[in-house]
């Protein structure tokens, strides 16, 4: 057979069996999986009026996770705001420009409640604020926003950290290179180093829990009920009825990361 | 109390989120300083080998071999600064390509290899020649036996030193220069997008982050080249006035004019990168006040308070500005030229620096500061990979490296090289 006529042959072929090929459809595993299995989609619901910082949440976390108790990095915590009549951030020495702050604090992430009125603005610093500058005080709950559209995931160089198919993003402590690129992906600051296995680590809405049907534990150890875990794929739902009637907000929905912890009485301060 | 990677190094002021730590240190300001040296050194060769800068004939093959050097370590901050370092091949083999850092591995390596096939073309007569001479002596030796093992594998079986097959050698030189450049560009502005793209830090975040990087990535890669080449001529000068009279070795009067030529021209290129990569600098910084977005008043804080220090009067005074005057004054000696390339290299990297470590000096919360406080003396495995002597490490690896490589390939062996 001559080269050209083998050439000729060859793209007739091709050209031929493009046709019945074109008419296969290469089936993504995931798109299967979102089609039959897909009627799950965790979502949080955090209430601030009812978050008394008592902290219960942050304990029964670190305990249930294996987060090393001590040590200054959580997988969830509550932040303190407490914003003065004036707007206006307290700070006592080498502040130089503290027209733009605000004053809150989450020491030890929370863990232990807010039991006095000194904010902690740095290691072993404080400012206290008198009682008649305060126009309004409250607490937040902060953990990973599961988000529908994870940076953490998309810089991942591995794929170590993946969104599962009911929305929840976990990392895989057996393939994570420890490279921090997640970390500083996340605008949330929910990602650390988790002392122990070195690798990243974060909320994974308790997913060994909620995947057997239990709730996560700082769910369970809420007092007041204000944290929530609920499915907003089923519309008879709790959770998925206050997000879908309820006036809810969105942490820092800027960065087009479509965080899926849905907050009432969101305070504008919240950062 | 456990180690938490980052409490080490890091002090915290005002509200910071709990988890927030500076987790890109040292090493990571190694990273795009290292980097950008190769691709520097290899753009400074390519100025002979592809644009013919006939001048530039000596540096150029200096600058190669060094670029070829530093090549190595440019990824030892990387595999440094990873928590899990034995896993870093797995970059290699599941590569996931969303993230901007997935595909390090293979631009990497497509740089190295055409680096190491510039460099066989060029070195191919000196491998020919250096394995014949060792086949005849019958009395090599352990180390000449070595020598000849080496060097013949070096050939590639390939011993045509024939004038034709050496202007093909050169032809393909200033192909592989060619394609080097775009690829050498491409590594570097590849490290600016890794920075560039983070959506969550404001003060990375800019479609310019890239080009930046790539100009004062050349601006310190012929900073180095100068001060090397200018250290490693010194040393040739003293050697030929001890009256090391090897007959293939150029005279000292011969040293002295081709130093400064080749310094006076290479300083002219150094110095118009340097424009370009101020200018974009400049750029940014007003755009960002102009346009004053959420984010503005925190790095505001951080630019014109915090790191005022850092960024105008080390970066950009002493870093810039001094050895900008210094090349352009009048009458540049050698002297001056390896004062104010040192000068250049100190601020490329203190714009790293100011990139890396200041991007982390704010708190996404944007109400909170972090200082990063380089640890000198280590106390765990984690001060020292992140801290001072992690970093000299990274500085002295490619000069140890250069030694063992200007074995193989020596840089200043013949007076033809001028």
């Amino acid at each position: 057979m001559e080269r050209r006529d083998f050439l000729k042959q060859t793209i007739t072929i091709i050209a031929g069996a493009a046709i019945p090929a074109s008419a296969l459809e290469f089936i993504n595993p995931k798109s299967l999986f979102a089609a039959n299995g897909g009627n799950t989609r965790w979502v949080f619901l955090a209430d601030t009026q009812k978050c008394v910082g008592c902290g219960f949440c942050v304990k029964a976390c670190k305990l249930e996770n294996e987060v090393p108790y001590d040590a200054d990095i959580t997988r969830t915590w509550v932040e303190r705001y407490v914003i003065c009549k004036d707007g206006k951030m307290r700070v006592e020495g080498n502040m130089s420009n503290p027209g733009f702050g605000i004053n809150a604090d989450s020491p030890k992430g929370g863990r232990d409640g807010f039991t006095t009125a000194k904010i902690e603005v740095g290691a072993d610093k404080h400012v206290e604020i008198k009682d008649e500058d305060i126009s309004k005080a409250f607490f937040v709950p902060k953990l990973c926003n599961q988000c529908d559209n994870p940076p953490c995931v998309q810089v991942c160089p591995v794929g170590a950290t993946y969104k599962t198919g009911d929305g929840v993003v976990l990392v895989d402590r057996s393939w994570c290179i420890g490279c921090g690129y997640c970390v500083m992906g996340c605008p949330y600051g929910v990602r650390f180093f988790h002392p122990v296995y070195k690798v990243a680590e974060k909320c994974n809405f308790c997913y060994h829990r909620i995947s057997k049907g239990m709730k996560t534990a700082c769910v369970q150890s809420c007092p007041f009920g204000a944290r929530q875990i609920g499915n907003l794929k089923d519309p008879n739902d709790p959770v998925t009825k206050v997000i879908m009637t309820g006036r809810v907000g969105v942490l820092k929905s800027e960065y087009g990361t479509k965080p899926q912890v849905y907050y009432l009485a969101l305070d504008r301060e919240v950062r | 109390m456990m180690e938490i990677h980052g409490e080490a190094w890091t002090l915290k002021e005002f509200f910071c989120y709990p988890n927030e730590y500076i987790y890109w240190s040292i090493q990571i300001v190694m990273y795009p300083f290292m980097t950008g040296l190769v691709a520097g050194a290899f753009v400074l060769s390519s100025l002979y080998h592809v644009f013919g800068v006939k001048q530039l004939k000596d540096i150029a093959r200096f600058s190669l071999v060094f670029s070829f050097a530093l090549l190595p370590v440019a990824m030892m901050p990387l595999m440094l600064h990873l928590q899990q370092p034995l896993r870093g091949i797995h970059v290699m083999m599941t590569p996931h390509f969303t993230s901007a850092i997935a595909a390090f591995g293979i631009v990497f390596s497509t740089y190295g290899m055409i680096v190491a096939s510039e460099l066989w073309f060029v070195y191919r007569p000196h491998f020919v020649a250096t394995a014949l001479e060792l086949k005849d002596d019958t009395n090599r030796g352990l180390i000449g036996n070595f020598r000849y093992l080496l060097f013949s594998a070096l050939t590639l079986g390939c011993y045509d030193v024939s004038e034709h097959a050496l202007e093909k050698d050169e032809k393909a030189v200033s192909k592989l220069a060619g394609i080097g450049i775009p690829v050498a560009c491409f590594l570097h502005g590849y490290a600016g997008f890794i920075f560039g793209s983070v959506k969550a830090n404001a003060l990375w975040m800019t479609p310019l982050m890239p080009v930046i990087f790539i100009c004062s990535a050349v601006v310190s890669g012929i900073s180095l080249c100068i001060i090397t080449y200018i250290v490693t001529m010194e040393i040739r000068k003293i050697l030929s006035k001890m009256g090391n009279k090897a007959k293939d070795l150029p005279s000292y009067e011969e040293l002295q004019s081709a130093e400064i030529e080749e310094v006076q021209l290479t300083s002219k290129y150094l110095v118009g990168f340097l424009l370009a990569a101020i200018t974009l600098e400049l750029l940014d910084l007003i755009f960002r006040g102009y346009t004053a977005v959420k984010s503005w008043d925190i790095l505001r804080e951080v630019i014109y308070q915090r790191d005022f220090y850092k960024i105008f009067v080390m970066q950009y005074g002493l870093g810039n500005l001094l050895p900008f005057i210094l090349f352009k004054l009048p009458g540049l000696t050698v002297r001056r030229a390896a004062l104010a390339s040192s000068l250049m290299l100190f601020g490329v990297f203190m714009m790293r620096w100011n990139v890396v470590i200041g991007g982390q000096a704010f708190s996404a919360s944007y109400a909170g500061f972090m200082d990063y406080v380089i640890p000198i003396i280590p106390t765990s495995l984690d001060t020292f990979k992140e801290g001072l002597m992690g970093a000299l490490s990274v500085i002295i690896t490619p000069y140890v490296l250069f030694y063992f490589i200007n074995k193989v390939m020596p840089v200043f062996k013949y007076k033809g090289s001028h």
